[in-house]
């Protein structure tokens, strides 16, 4: 899953997408609440709340490397490493 | 050498588990040589570790841990708390307090003040963001984190003492720019008591070797720029002073004024070019541009150099 | 804050101080039965923070109840240096022997409050200090030890006065001094402290400002004495617009968008901190610019808050261009700040590079920050281009031809123009 913000971008591998565990950790992780469960404990993502990313990577180190993309658009989609 | 604070100076955070004080904590850890923060105290959180220093509820149990009395304290703790967490950090020996609290009232500020100068302690602030010696050891948020306070600040022969946070790194800065580095920056806090005021902590650097002239940054309101007009002129100082003062325009925006009482207790207060006046008066000289904060002061440095 | 005369009445008659019979009312036969019960001549004061009552005519005699009545209606139509009246005070016409001045204000040189008493009350106090010094007393006092009624005496006594008005006088200084602290006061003041013939002490005005950070502290006496709590009484009222700045503001707790503050010029100003906030405004100024409005942002504002407080100056009638400008950050994230104000324009419909006319925030993000300005077309600076520099350009880029031939603004060294490697 993708969603875009107007200057940050967030994508969830697939396969990750339906993990609620992942889901909790994530929501949890986030500061700004980019993160959040919804039915069944199913990730989804606050598009309102994608600009307010600080860049922080609090939600890479709580996930399986490379299961989210942090996408910087302003910098030709760089990717937060 | 710099005034209040070195290499060694040993101290404290009170309030270090909240958002702020975990962010100021790490910077000053990070800065120059590494601050000496040899504990933190957040009632309740004894056990506990932030950035790896220790963690205690008391005040006392920091100096127990510590095995020493301990130099100083920066405080985070919210406004309804910080008289209560300041007056315990003076009565277990504590003689160098910062205060980062905003809107504490005036009458516990006074309070703390009080007693710090019954028991020989100095306060710094509040509202400020603390105290700096460049490329060696820092207390409080100033500068922010440890590459861009390096980036602002470098040592040199210039005191700065600023009542805006901001603006002390703003000149610093500036100063830095031009060549001209700082043997300690203070940042004084804008409430309307503090701790130490600009004439206050003019005798300090007056013994401070490394310190051959000082720029200070100064608003409308208050009567501590008049203090220090008097104390300049009373003590012949060794020490040029070059002063910037922002808020001019406050002059054109008058607020509700009353009480004609306070007039004939410390003098009315001045209006902005007032006080530039009074300052000039005491051989003060008055920036209009921040920039040119270094080509001030450099004349008078070569003025007052030996032959 | 300050406190209205009939509310500081209160305050002083709480604190054990004798008051006269006063009555206060918003209605004049409401006036006119005080009036009544008072049976004797009254003194009907406007009830209005400023000074000049009395030359307004905001203060009247009446020897009857029907006067009164009148004088009140006149009082509650009439408006003091733009001031209407809160109401009007009835006050007991008194017989004075002699009249007394008694305050507490703060030394912040000697950083503790100070009493002042003078046996010449009734006029400015400033005056007597200027023209008998020696019949004004000045002592200030312990703010650890507990005021002790001594202290009351020795101001008293460094005047003159002894005999029974002293011993009558310490108890009432004693509890002022006292109500000054328990209070948090910045000003305590009762002039005239009348003598009557009888000898008895009474206060015939009363002024009380009690300090608003502590305002939080004493909300059971604000409530009683009917102060609502989003009263500021300030110089004048809030605008549409600053209120609306104070919600952007309260909205969100993250970071600080604070002292939203209209004028009427074309230039709006996002800035910060404090101190870099008024050094910019000045600089405007200086270059002859006209701003639209002073704010004062500071923390580390969420992108929402950022975005919030520019909608608003931008969508400012007569507002051309904002210029984003701060001091040094250290706190304040460079890159949020610029998301925060380009996706203002982008709200509005507007393109960032036509409407931010300079953007000069130095310091902590500001490499992330840059990324973000540069790809979007917004002229920005370094630290290099002063403040004073920054807002030149910004008035420069209103004013002249850089905005009708939508060229770059000239750029002096350090100056970074968009598109450019950075």
């Amino acid at each position: 899953m993708r969603s875009d913000g107007i200057f940050i971008a967030v994508e969830v591998d697939d396969s990750h997408a339906q993990d609620a565990e992942l889901a909790r950790r994530l929501s949890e992780a986030c500061p700004v609440d980019i993160f959040a469960q919804g039915a069944q404990g199913a990730l989804e993502i606050v598009r309102s709340n994608l600009d307010e990313c600080v860049l922080c990577r609090l939600c890479l180190d709580a996930s399986p490397p490379g299961a989210v993309k942090i996408i910087k658009l302003y910098d030709e989609e760089a990717l937060l490493v | 050498m710099s005034i209040l604070i070195d290499a060694d100076t040993t101290f404290i955070v009170q309030g270090i588990t909240g958002r702020e004080a975990v962010n100021l904590t790490r910077e000053c850890l990070d800065y120059g040589a590494g601050a000496k923060v040899v504990g933190g105290v957040t009632p309740g959180r004894l056990g506990r570790d932030v950035h790896g220093v220790p963690v205690f509820d008391t005040v006392a149990q920091a100096v127990q841990g510590h095995g020493a009395p301990i130099d100083g304290s920066v405080v985070t703790v919210p406004p309804a708390f910080t008289k209560d967490a300041v007056f315990e950090a003076i009565e277990n020996g504590v003689k160098l307090i910062v205060i980062v609290t905003e809107r504490i009232p005036r009458r516990d500020v006074a309070e703390m003040v009080e007693l710090a100068t019954l028991r020989g302690a100095r306060i710094i602030g509040p509202n400020c963001l603390g105290i700096i010696v460049p490329d060696v050891v820092k207390m409080g948020g100033i500068g922010g984190p440890a590459k861009n306070a390096a980036q602002a600040y470098t040592p040199g022969p210039i005191g700065v003492i600023s009542r805006s946070g901001g603006m002390t790194t703003e000149m610093s800065s500036t100063l830095s720019a031009a060549g001209l580095g700082q043997s300690t920056a203070v940042s004084i806090g804008g409430d309307a008591i503090i701790g130490s005021t600009y004439a206050e902590l003019m005798p300090l650097f007056e013994a401070d070797a490394q310190t051959q002239g000082i720029v200070i940054y100064t608003e409308p309101g208050g009567r501590t720029e008049a203090e220090l007009a008097r104390w300049v002129t009373e003590n012949r100082s060794r020490l040029p002073i070059v002063a910037f003062m922002a808020g001019r325009f406050m002059d054109e925006m008058p607020g509700m004024s009353f009480g004609h009482a306070g007039t004939i207790v410390e003098g009315k207060e001045d209006t902005a070019s007032e006080k530039i006046t009074r300052l000039a008066q005491a051989g003060i000289a008055v920036a209009e541009r921040i920039e040119d904060i270094p080509a001030m002061i450099a004349e008078k440095l070569a003025e007052r150099a030996p032959a | 804050m300050r406190f209205f005369e009939y509310e500081a009445r209160e305050v002083i008659k709480r604190a054990g101080i004798p008051v006269t019979d006063y009555g206060f009312t918003t209605d004049a036969a409401e006036a006119g039965e005080i009036a009544r019960r008072i049976a004797g001549p009254t003194v009907i004061k406007s009830q209005v923070l400023t000074g000049g009552r009395m030359k307004a005519g905001g203060v009247q005699f009446a020897d009857t109840p029907e006067q009164a009545e009148a004088h009140a209606r006149e009082i509650l139509a009439l408006e003091i240096n733009g001031h209407a009246p809160r109401g009007v005070l009835v006050d007991p016409k008194a017989q004075v022997e002699q009249e007394y001045y008694a305050g507490v204000v703060w030394d912040g040189t000697r950083k503790q409050p100070v009493m002042i008493f003078s046996p010449v009350g009734g006029i400015d106090i400033e005056q007597v200090a200027e023209e008998q010094p020696e019949k004004v007393g000045r002592r200030h006092f312990s703010n650890i030890l507990p005021f002790s009624g001594f202290e009351a005496k020795e101001v008293i006594a460094a005047t003159g006065v002894s005999g029974s008005a002293l011993n009558k006088l310490v108890p009432i200084l004693t509890r002022l001094a006292r109500l000054f602290v328990e209070n948090d006061m910045i000003l305590a003041e009762i002039n005239p402290l009348g003598q009557l013939t009888d000898g008895a002490f009474v206060a015939l005005d009363a002024h009380m400002d009690i300090e608003n950070e502590a305002r939080g502290r004493h909300r059971k006496l604000l409530a009683e004495l009917g102060v609502g709590e989003e009263e500021t009484r300030q110089a004048r009222e809030a605008t549409a617009f600053e209120l609306a700045g104070e919600q952007v503001d309260a909205q969100d707790h993250r970071g600080v968008a604070g002292n939203v503050t209209e004028f009427d010029g074309n230039l709006g100003l996002v800035i910060g901190a404090g101190g870099g906030s008024l050094t910019l405004f000045d600089a405007v100024r200086a270059h002859g610019g006209r701003p639209a409005n002073y704010c004062e942002i500071g923390g580390n504002p969420s992108v929402a808050k950022a975005c919030g407080l520019a909608k608003l100056v931008l969508g400012k009638p007569g507002v051309e261009r904002i210029a984003v400008m701060m001091s040094i950050v250290s706190n304040t994230r460079v890159d949020l700040v610029a998301r925060g104000v380009i996706k203002a324009c982008l709200e509005l419909g507007h393109d960032p590079a036509e409407k931010i006319a300079i953007f000069r925030i130095p310091g902590a993000w500001e490499e992330e920050g840059f990324k973000i300005l540069a790809r979007y077309g917004v002229e920005y600076v370094d630290r290099s281009v002063s403040l004073n520099e920054a807002a030149r350009r910004a008035v420069e880029k209103i004013g002249g031809g850089d905005a009708a031939t939508g060229a770059p603004a000239a750029q002096a060294a350090g100056g970074v123009a968009p598109g450019s490697e950075s």
